[in-house]
């Protein structure tokens, strides 16, 4: 019986692994032939396929990033501030609010608590309509501001920090540091912000992400080509007759839009699958 | 004086969640009661003229109403389904391998930094990356010529199954790591106690994985099929990008984001407004869902969320 077993559990040992590499073999599959396509040429890639690099790495480099009519280069700095800004804003404001309804007796405490949860997983495209004309109106349109100022109110953030300091600060923390004389806001910049540190890191970098990928609401607020970030310049090409256009110099445009991320996420992936686990929310 | 103390205390809860509900307010709310407004009015652009805006009921709400919106939802729910039902029988079945201490996977840190890779890729790109690679001069055309296993290209782009299947596998590929890990935590929080016993008493994994393990995680799978659920109503980036906004051929992969945004960019205000308004009553209906689960999650199991966060937030300040 003993025995039966241990066959048995060989025997999915052996299924498990080999599923495994099929479906890993799948997520990287593209993304392999999509950075051996970006280092080949024109003529190179209308031959075929090939598994093999090829040596227009550079070349295809350079189109990319002398090309106006896309302007990539501008794009990802466009890109990267708005989605450092977003990280920054959008974590520290929501452990401030995380904070203030965690630390903090009130009338509308319970109230406040609850609204957020309602609203936890509302999608942000039924107010498409009303949130273009108000920034229209603020005279935001076609500007980064109105990309970054929203994150402040990131109800799935909140949530995560929340529940964070539930498990990590304890209200005596907050009350000796009264004693002590630290005023409420200084006892948050100075005792409970590093405290909250591995929060802010993991949700940082979730929510940078996110603002990166965005595409649905830039696109409905950029119009001019050198605001632009990355998901609608991509977009952009898509639209583009683009089938005469230099097929190498397509690719190499596809791989820096995905490879930052990849890249960061190669340095950070075990503090990110942790986080994962808790930030179960999807935006 | 005790009271005094607890009534200027409160000045500071209102201040620190000021930020918080001031930015919710301006982007969000406002936002919510002009779109409800502009749908009972008639404001869209003819050509150079712009028409409105001119009150006109329920007329918006009436005419979209027809078997566009039917035609559109149904493609939104086959092309979240699709992708649905592969995603939590893979993500289940891994997350029972990955938390099975008697089966010992070899490279389990490697496995889920791959799975999980494709969650961080950003959804346009991904979807540019696939339109380039299965078009007909494509690599993976190229490819199956070259092993024979096709004779002549195939035009997958250009079958309504061809188009579906490859929006799904996308999405498939997008979101099977994120869920797997989110189960696979959930069941590390079954009391390993549970499986010992039945192991003792001849349960075999099958068994276990059925009559154990699924029971337990149902919490979390009923949350995950909401969320999903909410997030398959929301389907805009990969088809957007995948068929340059067409939707094609004829329409099938055309979700109901895809059309909002087209009302949008028309733009015609009215319908654009009517449509939303629809898709916040059903998501208002989801997001109640989700708040339930929340506050359930909150009451019962409290302690051991807790607990697992505290073991979480060590785990997390050792990485730091």
């Amino acid at each position: 019986m003993k025995k039966e077993n241990k066959i048995g559990n060989g025997v999915r040992g052996v299924v498990a692994h080999i599923v495994l590499i099929i479906l890993s073999f799948m997520c990287l599959f593209f993304f392999y032939i999509l950075i051996i396509n970006a280092t080949r040429s024109h003529a190179d890639l209308q031959k075929g396929f090939s598994a093999l690099p090829g040596n227009s790495l550079i070349k295809n480099f350079k189109a990319v990033a002398n090309d106006g009519t896309f302007p990539m280069v501008r794009g990802i700095l466009n890109s990267l501030i708005v989605s450092s800004l977003c990280a920054a804003i959008c974590t520290y404001f929501s452990s401030l609010t995380a904070y203030g309804l965690y630390v903090y007796d009130f009338k509308l405490r319970k109230a406040a608590f609850t609204f957020i949860m309602a609203i936890l997983v509302m999608p942000t495209q039924v107010t498409a309509l009303g949130f273009l004309r108000l920034i229209t109106n603020m005279g935001m349109y076609d500007s980064l501001l109105p990309l970054i100022v929203p994150s402040i109110a990131s109800p799935a953030v909140f949530y995560f920090m929340h529940s964070y300091l539930q498990s990590s600060l304890p209200i005596s923390l907050v009350e000796a540091a009264r004693i002590d004389g630290s005023k409420e806001f200084q006892t948050f910049n100075r005792i409970v912000l590093p405290i909250m540190k591995p929060a802010i890191a993991v949700q940082a970098i979730f929510t940078f992400v996110g603002s990166w990928n965005n595409y649905f609401v830039p696109a409905l607020v950029i119009q001019s080509k050198n605001k632009m970030t990355v998901p609608i310049l991509i977009a952009t090409l898509r639209g583009a007759d683009y089938m005469n256009f230099d097929m190498g110099k397509i690719y190499m445009m596809i791989s820096v839009a995905i490879l930052p991320i990849i890249l960061v996420y190669l340095f950070l992936s075990r503090y990110i699958i942790a986080g994962v686990t808790l930030g179960g929310v999807k935006e | 004086m005790k009271k005094k103390k607890s009534i200027t205390r409160a000045k500071w809860g209102y201040l620190f969640i000021l930020p918080f509900f001031l930015c919710y307010f301006i982007f969000s709310f406002i936002p919510l009661l002009d779109t409800i407004r502009y749908s009972f009015y008639e404001y869209y652009r003819s050509g150079l003229k712009i028409v409105g805006p001119n009150f006109v009921g329920l007329k918006n709400y009436a005419g979209i109403l027809g078997p566009d919106l039917f035609r559109y939802m149904g493609n939104t729910f086959i092309l979240w389904i699709l992708g649905f039902i592969p995603q939590i029988v893979i993500a289940l079945v891994l997350a029972a391998w990955f938390s099975d201490s008697r089966l010992k996977i070899h490279g389990e840190g490697f496995f889920k930094v791959v799975i999980y890779l494709p969650n961080l890729i950003m959804a346009s790109a991904f979807a540019m990356l696939f339109f380039t690679m299965f078009s007909t001069s494509g690599p993976i055309n190229n490819l199956l010529m070259d092993f024979g296993i096709i004779k002549k290209k195939i035009d997958f782009m250009g079958s309504v199954g061809g188009t579906r299947t490859l929006i799904c596998i996308m999405n498939f590929l997008m979101w099977f790591g994120n869920t797997s890990i989110m189960l696979m935590a959930a069941i590390m929080g079954i009391s390993p106690d549970l499986f010992e016993a039945a192991s003792i008493d001849g349960c075999n994994p099958l068994q276990a994985f059925f009559r154990i393990t699924l029971p337990m995680i149902r919490p979390i799978l009923s949350y995950t099929l909401i969320v999903s659920l909410i997030g398959g109503l929301q389907m805009f980036d990969v088809p957007q990008i995948f068929t340059n906004g067409q939707g094609n051929p004829d329409r099938t992969s055309y979700t109901l984001i895809m059309w909002l945004n087209n009302f949008l960019k028309a733009p015609d205000y009215g319908r654009a407004g009517a449509l939303s308004v629809y898709l916040f009553i059903v998501s208002g209906i989801l997001c109640f869902f989700v708040y339930q689960m929340m506050k359930d999650d909150d009451q019962d199991g409290s302690k051991k969320a807790a607990k697992k966060q505290k073991k979480l937030a060590k785990q997390l300040a050792k990485n730091a």
